[in-house]
């Protein structure tokens, strides 16, 4: 059977209703869930198939967090909905010190099976408190999980996966990608935390990308290849487990790497990769590691300004160009 | 109903027990075995076996970094207490909390917190949980005056009101958060007013009674089993230590406390039970030996057991890893 094609958004919530249907334990908790079923429509259906386990909260960011902790301890399995990614900050203390730690300072008695939904990126003219990317924060965390999604079929198969997971789990979510749709399975699936995806070959230079950055890459292959250049795309969709076997195998056939990320360059999570790529597959380079990455300014508001900060398509050209030397 | 004698005794022997349990535990840190610092509850054994009376195993807690009296009353087992203070494998965490992050989730002792005011968030969801799960247990958090400072706090109260979560706040005002006194830090002379911003019931007792303590929790924790919401009590109350062992305390005069030794809890209710003919000197000596001797077998438990191997930091960080972790 061919695959339907689906948004993301309507990935995520099928994948919901599926698992909500499946585990009564599960219920969503944040801010103005249920009139519009999530301020991007992302819960469609929840409201009404599942009333009491989709929650509103007051705008209360730590508490909310809080909540999904707590109750995470005592046999639930939340799911958190940060409204914005960039209210993490609101939060930090019960992700960083207490979620992030719990199962640890107490010496494993607990676990922890909690999603902290995120809807991060920028490009929709928010500005720099509603546009971030803010995973490389979590992945240097230890105690968290870090999951970045690109396509649909993915937000599907890694949403599940997250939920079933017994540790606090960030899901990130990039919120221009919501309408973006592609193929998703029909049947069943779950795609394991920690599984990168080879999702073009080429044996000239390897893309390493996950969430919007993905996209880049994709647009930016599909040139390259008209220029003779064969750019293999590796879709990380997990930062923290990191597959970083997938990650060698590609890097040991092209020997070049670019790290793509929407995420401002400096300490972002391309930085943490090319290091590790330089300490396990020296040898195997012929270039330097690339990062392309947003430039390091906060979101600016206006159209033109937003587009010069933020990574785009010529920026993986020109790195790829640079490691290929061609 | 008043207290039976049988009932009385035990929330004595539990006083004693945590007093005394705080007592070995200084003489210990100061003798270098306990590593780190650690932050003692003598002079508030009325609150915490006061509340912990009105709770049942089932029931949740959350405490603070002064929480050791909080778990002896919940129901510890002081051999894996003592062996966690003292950094080793057997203790309740193996060695990776300590005083300040111990916890026992077999008695629904969701942990200390080594973050002021870290609990609150933590309960509400708890108290979220158990109207989920529909059972009748509660969530208790004990916070301190200095936490009343903190926005989760005010996140907490208002969100365990608005859902009429099973939840009861208590707060253990021991006048001071640190080295800073509460008259300098909140505008109001009594906490417990702050429900009211809340729409909750908020009482404040004399934290070192232990049965006005206890009349007071069973009041709140009656009213979040019967599903009518939070309650916030306020235990006036006075820590007889520093805020850590070891702590100069420039910021409180002798004769402070001293007033305060006057009204030493556990002492207290010797004289109110030794007035109801309950508590003779005799039995006050025995109910001292017994508890003397689980302490020692608790410092011994303790002593004997191996630091974790340094490599057993690896362990316990996450449920399930698969999939290119690395250390």
């Amino acid at each position: 059977m061919p695959d339907r094609i689906l948004s993301s958004s309507a990935a995520l919530a099928e994948a919901l209703h599926e698992e909500m249907e499946r585990d009564e334990t599960i219920f969503i908790v944040g801010e103005d869930l249920v009139a519009h079923a999530g301020i991007f429509g992302q819960f469609k259906g929840i409201p009404e198939k599942f009333p009491g386990r989709i929650i509103d909260t007051p705008i209360s960011e730590t508490c909310i967090a809080g909540c999904g902790l707590g109750a995470a301890m005592t046999g639930m399995r939340p799911l958190v909905d940060f409204h914005f990614s960039d209210f993490v900050t609101c939060g930090m203390d019960e992700l960083c010190n207490q979620a992030a730690k719990i199962r640890y300072m107490f010496g494993g008695q607990v676990k922890l099976p909690m999603v902290v939904w995120c809807p991060d990126g920028a490009g929709l003219r928010a500005a720099a408190q509603h546009s971030q990317s803010l995973e490389s924060w979590f992945v240097h965390m230890p105690g968290l999980k870090v999951v970045i999604p690109s396509e649909p079929a993915d937000v599907k198969g890694l949403i599940k996966a997250a939920i079933r997971d017994d540790d606090p789990v960030m899901f990130f979510q990039h919120k221009k990608l919501f309408a973006k749709e592609g193929p998703v399975p029909e049947e069943e699936y779950v795609i394991p935390l920690g599984q990168a995806a080879v999702k073009r070959e080429g044996k000239d230079v390897s893309l390493l990308c996950y969430g919007s950055g993905y996209y880049l890459c994709v647009e930016a292959a599909e040139k390259l290849a008209g220029d003779g250049i064969e750019a293999e795309v590796v879709d990380l969709r997990t930062l923290k487990p990191l597959d970083m076997d997938t990650v060698a195998v590609s890097i040991q056939k092209t020997h070049r790497a670019v790290v793509v990320h929407e995420a401002c360059r400096t300490g972002g999570f391309g930085s943490e990769l090319a290091a590790r790529i330089q300490d396990e597959l020296f040898d195997e380079l012929d270039a330097p590691v690339k990062r392309v990455g947003a430039k390091d300014f906060p979101i600016p508001f206006s159209p033109p300004m937003e587009d010069f900060v933020l990574p785009n398509v010529s920026d993986v050209l020109k790195a790829v160009h640079a490691v290929t030397y061609r | 109903m008043p207290d039976d004698k049988k009932t009385l005794l035990e929330l004595y022997r539990k006083m004693v027990a945590v007093r005394q349990f705080e007592t070995m535990a200084g003489e210990h840190f100061a003798a270098g075995e306990i590593p780190g610092f650690i932050h003692l509850s003598i002079g508030q054994e009325a609150s915490s076996v006061g509340v912990c009376s009105c709770l049942r195993k089932d029931d949740y807690v959350v405490t603070t970094h002064r929480g050791h009296g909080h778990m002896i009353a919940k129901g510890a087992d002081l051999k894996r207490m003592t062996a966690e203070l003292f950094g080793k494998r057997d203790g309740y965490c193996k060695g990776k909390g300590g005083s300040m992050h111990i916890a026992d989730f077999s008695i629904g002792f969701l942990g200390a917190n080594g973050v002021v005011a870290g609990g609150l968030p933590i309960i509400t969801g708890a108290g979220l949980s158990i109207k989920l799960r529909k059972t009748d247990q509660v969530a208790l958090a004990f916070f301190g005056d200095g936490a009343c400072n903190r926005g989760p706090v005010h996140e907490a109260m208002n969100m365990a009101a608005i859902w009429k979560l099973p939840v009861i706040f208590v707060v253990e005002n021991n006048q001071y958060a640190s080295t800073t006194p509460m008259e300098y830090s909140c505008a109001i002379g009594d906490l417990c007013t702050r429900a009211a911003g809340y729409g909750m019931p908020g009482e404040k007792v004399d934290g070192n009674d232990v049965l006005a303590v206890r009349k007071a929790a069973a009041t709140a924790v009656e009213r979040a089993r019967a599903g009518e919401g939070p309650t916030l009590l306020e235990n006036a109350t006075y820590r007889m230590k520093g805020h850590f062992e070891g702590d100069p305390q420039k910021y409180r005069k002798t004769e402070e406390v001293e007033s305060w030794g006057e009204k030493d809890p556990v002492e207290r209710f010797a004289r109110v039970l030794t007035k109801k003919k309950i508590l003779t000197k005799k039995l006050a000596a025995s109910i001292l030996k017994e508890v003397h001797s689980e302490l020692d077998e608790a410092l011994a438990f303790a002593q004997d057991s191996p630091f974790p191997a340094p490599e057993d930091a690896m362990n316990d960080l996450y449920s399930t890893m698969e999939g290119g972790s690395h250390a």
